[in-house]
């Protein structure tokens, strides 16, 4: 029987040589003339051993990483194809405990299938969700999405079974669903690894999302800074058309659904939803004011749901295996599994699905390993640009929403970026008032404006410049931006900011300056 | 007009690809991604063929084209380089790769080398937030970039 060995095609595992690996297996294989082939897949999410090399034996998959296209010579000669052992060897996939460890119900075939056969996806219960969703009526679709406590994973954790039934209950010829895949914070990438990974299950939550919402258009609005995702999923799309998932008879039922990408242009202020309603209708992408909400006047003015790409990746598990199975998993009004993506200075980066609830030290020290670097962890900002930094005295913090906005942070799309030492924690908060000033839209002053003075006063605390004075000014400073915003952008950027100046005054108070010779 | 070819094929060329692409609901960015695709940028003269193509007044146009940062106003190198300066990359010596980068190819941000090999851009996250620091020339990416990386890279703008 022809072995089959999987190689990543996921961006990070590219970035990291996974084409020359593929390329040398394959070289190899033939000129061998071994009875073999090169599979590949998504990532697994384990960015430190990537390009990751699994071979299919009779015990399963067997792991090799981190791979080096100059490696592969001497795997096979070890004995790759048969699972022998080598210094690369990472043992069977599964075993491995970052991977043992989680609970993977959104991401249970990323990495596993290869992203662009249908049949792949079957084989894992590929459309089982969207399967109940046709036979049951829309009501009860949306009330099992409500039911599973599934919140909004972009990250304003809004109940998705809430705003389904505010889109199924309005009046309009045309409905949409939009998918905000728009993912721009800095430390993540579950949305990219989802559409490169096992893009079906996002057109299968879609799909599901429509014949709730009696919605029959969607649109996957992605960046673009992601080609490869881009690729993919506008491949996967055309597969499920000619497959008769999309189109005019969803698998052979009374309802039609059809979707489309379409890609942003660099402006990180799109992934806020009205904004991106407005991008995705061909203008600037400045945000609207609310209400009217989306969900009855959203794209072209008509009754739309846009949900984050984990959310709607979310709901194929939910429909399959119920709303009971999913809620189970978390904690507090936080149910389910979130997919935490540990990037940054950090040893074991990747994505890391687990129930919520785990702390933020056991997700830093036990499974992110702590820094690469192998200095101590400073501070970790949890949530994207508009996160807040946290200090190790905050490690105790549980992994969930509510205990997250307690101490005046954000989960946000549950990315974690770990700093060491050597960070400097006011560069850190003028970066974020920087940040805000490039990509805000422009609409309100408080942003607009604000972010720009942020970078201003943050200068003269570094140069010295009347510190307290000027710490009082930025805190005051924060608080007209957190109240005065008309989005999130303007509104939480004072949380990097405020983390920063609250937990590390140290940084604050750099060494006064020395007055020029008079 | 920095361009090789004449004013008439310039907007018949144009007006192909938002003929082709008009129907779509929100057909602008699809539009303006197209004509980037086809001229390398998007021409001052191309505004006034959109506006009148999709019923908007050039002001609509140009508002839109510069709302984004992808969207370039003059041709880029043959190259671009890309250099992820969002947090992620940050924490992983980002700013000191920046340096050298700018030290290697002699240019800053947003500008092109004088031989037109590349455009060194900024971008906000390029997703490989667990391998930083990263970088994407043209559609290839990269990860963990050192010195040797950025050997590698500039190796083969220059060829």
């Amino acid at each position: 029987m022809t072995v089959r060995i999987f190689v990543p095609r996921d961006a990070a595992a590219l970035a990291l040589g996974a084409e020359k690996v593929a390329k040398a297996i394959t070289q190899e294989i033939a000129a061998r003339g071994l009875d073999a082939k090169v599979v590949r897949t998504g990532s697994r999410g384990m960015f430190w051993l990537e390009p990751l090399v699994e071979v299919e034996t009779a015990e399963g998959r067997v792991a090799y990483g981190p791979v080096k296209a100059g490696d592969v010579p001497d795997l096979l000669a070890s004995g790759l194809l048969q699972g022998g052992t080598h210094e690369l060897s990472l043992g069977p996939t599964e075993e491995i405990s970052f991977l043992k460890e989680q609970t993977r119900l959104t991401f249970a075939r990323c990495g596993i299938i290869d992203p662009l056969s249908i049949e792949d996806y079957r084989k894992y219960r590929g459309f089982a969700g969207l399967e109940k969703a046709i036979a049951m009526a829309p009501a009860d679709i949306v009330r099992q999405v409500t039911d599973s406590g599934l919140r909004g994973r972009g990250g304003a954790g809004f109940p998705t079974g809430i705003k389904w039934k505010t889109v199924m209950d309005a009046a309009g010829p045309q409905k949409y669903i939009v998918c905000n895949a728009d993912e721009g914070d800095s430390a993540t990438f579950a949305d990219r690894m989802i559409m490169e990974g096992d893009p079906f299950v996002l057109i299968e939550g879609m799909a599901i999302a429509g014949i709730a919402t009696g919605a029959t258009k969607g649109y996957i609005y992605t960046r673009s800074e992601y080609p490869h995702a881009i690729a993919t999923m506008t491949e996967a799309i055309e597969i499920a058309r000619a497959a008769g998932i999309l189109g005019s008879s969803v698998m052979g039922s009374a309802h039609a659904f059809d979707l489309e990408v379409r890609s942003g242009a660099g402006a990180y202020v799109c992934g806020e939803e009205t904004s991106l309603l407005n991008s995705l209708e061909g203008k600037r992408g400045i945000v609207r004011a609310k209400p009217p909400l989306p969900a009855l006047k959203g794209f072209l003015g008509r009754p739309t749901v846009v949900n984050n790409v984990i959310s709607l990746a979310s709901v194929p598990v939910i429909m399959d295996q119920g709303a009971e199975h999913y809620k189970n998993f978390g904690m507090g009004r936080s149910r389910g599994t979130i997919p935490i993506q540990i990037a940054g200075n950090v040893k074991h980066g990747g994505l890391y699905e687990v129930a919520f609830g785990l702390t933020l030290g056991e997700i830093v020290d036990r499974i992110g390993g702590g820094t690469a670097t192998g200095r101590p962890v400073k501070a970790v900002q949890v949530g994207g640009p508009l996160g807040a930094y946290f200090p190790r005295a905050l490690f105790d913090t549980p992994f969930d929403y509510e205990a997250f906005a307690a101490k005046d942070g954000l989960i946000g799309h549950a990315g974690i970026t770990v700093f060491d030492d050597t960070a400097d924690m006011l560069k850190q908060a003028r970066f974020a008032m920087e940040f805000c000033a490039i990509e805000s839209c422009g609409k309100c002053t408080p942003c607009r404006i604000g972010s720009t003075r942020g970078v201003e006063t943050a200068d003269k605390i570094a140069q010295g410049i009347e510190p307290e004075k000027n710490k009082a000014l930025l805190a005051d400073l924060c608080n007209t931006m957190k109240f005065g915003s008309l989005c999130a952008l303007g509104g939480f950027t004072p949380y990097p900011v405020m983390s920063a100046m609250n937990h590390f005054p140290e940084d604050f108070s750099p060494a006064p300056m020395v007055e020029a010779a008079e | 007009m920095n361009m090789r070819i004449s004013a008439g094929e310039f907007t018949e060329r144009s007006l192909q690809i938002i003929r082709d692409l008009k129907h779509l609901e929100g057909p602008m960015l699809p539009i303006l991604h197209a004509i980037q695709a086809e001229f390398g940028y998007v021409p001052d003269e191309v505004k006034p063929i959109i506006a009148s193509e999709l019923n908007l007044s050039r002001a609509e146009v140009h508002g839109v084209v510069t709302f984004y940062h992808e969207f370039r106003d003059h041709p880029a190198g043959r190259h671009v380089l890309k250099l992820c300066r969002a947090e992620a990359c940050q924490s992983m010596g980002s700013d000191r790769i920046a340096d050298r980068v700018r030290q290697l190819l002699g240019i800053d941000f947003h500008q092109t080398t004088l031989d037109g090999a590349v455009t060194l851009e900024p971008v906000y996250c390029l997703g490989l937030c667990a391998c930083a620091p990263a970088a994407m020339l043209d559609d290839e990416v990269y990860g963990r970039v050192d010195e040797h990386c950025l050997g590698e890279i500039v190796a083969e703008v220059r060829r």
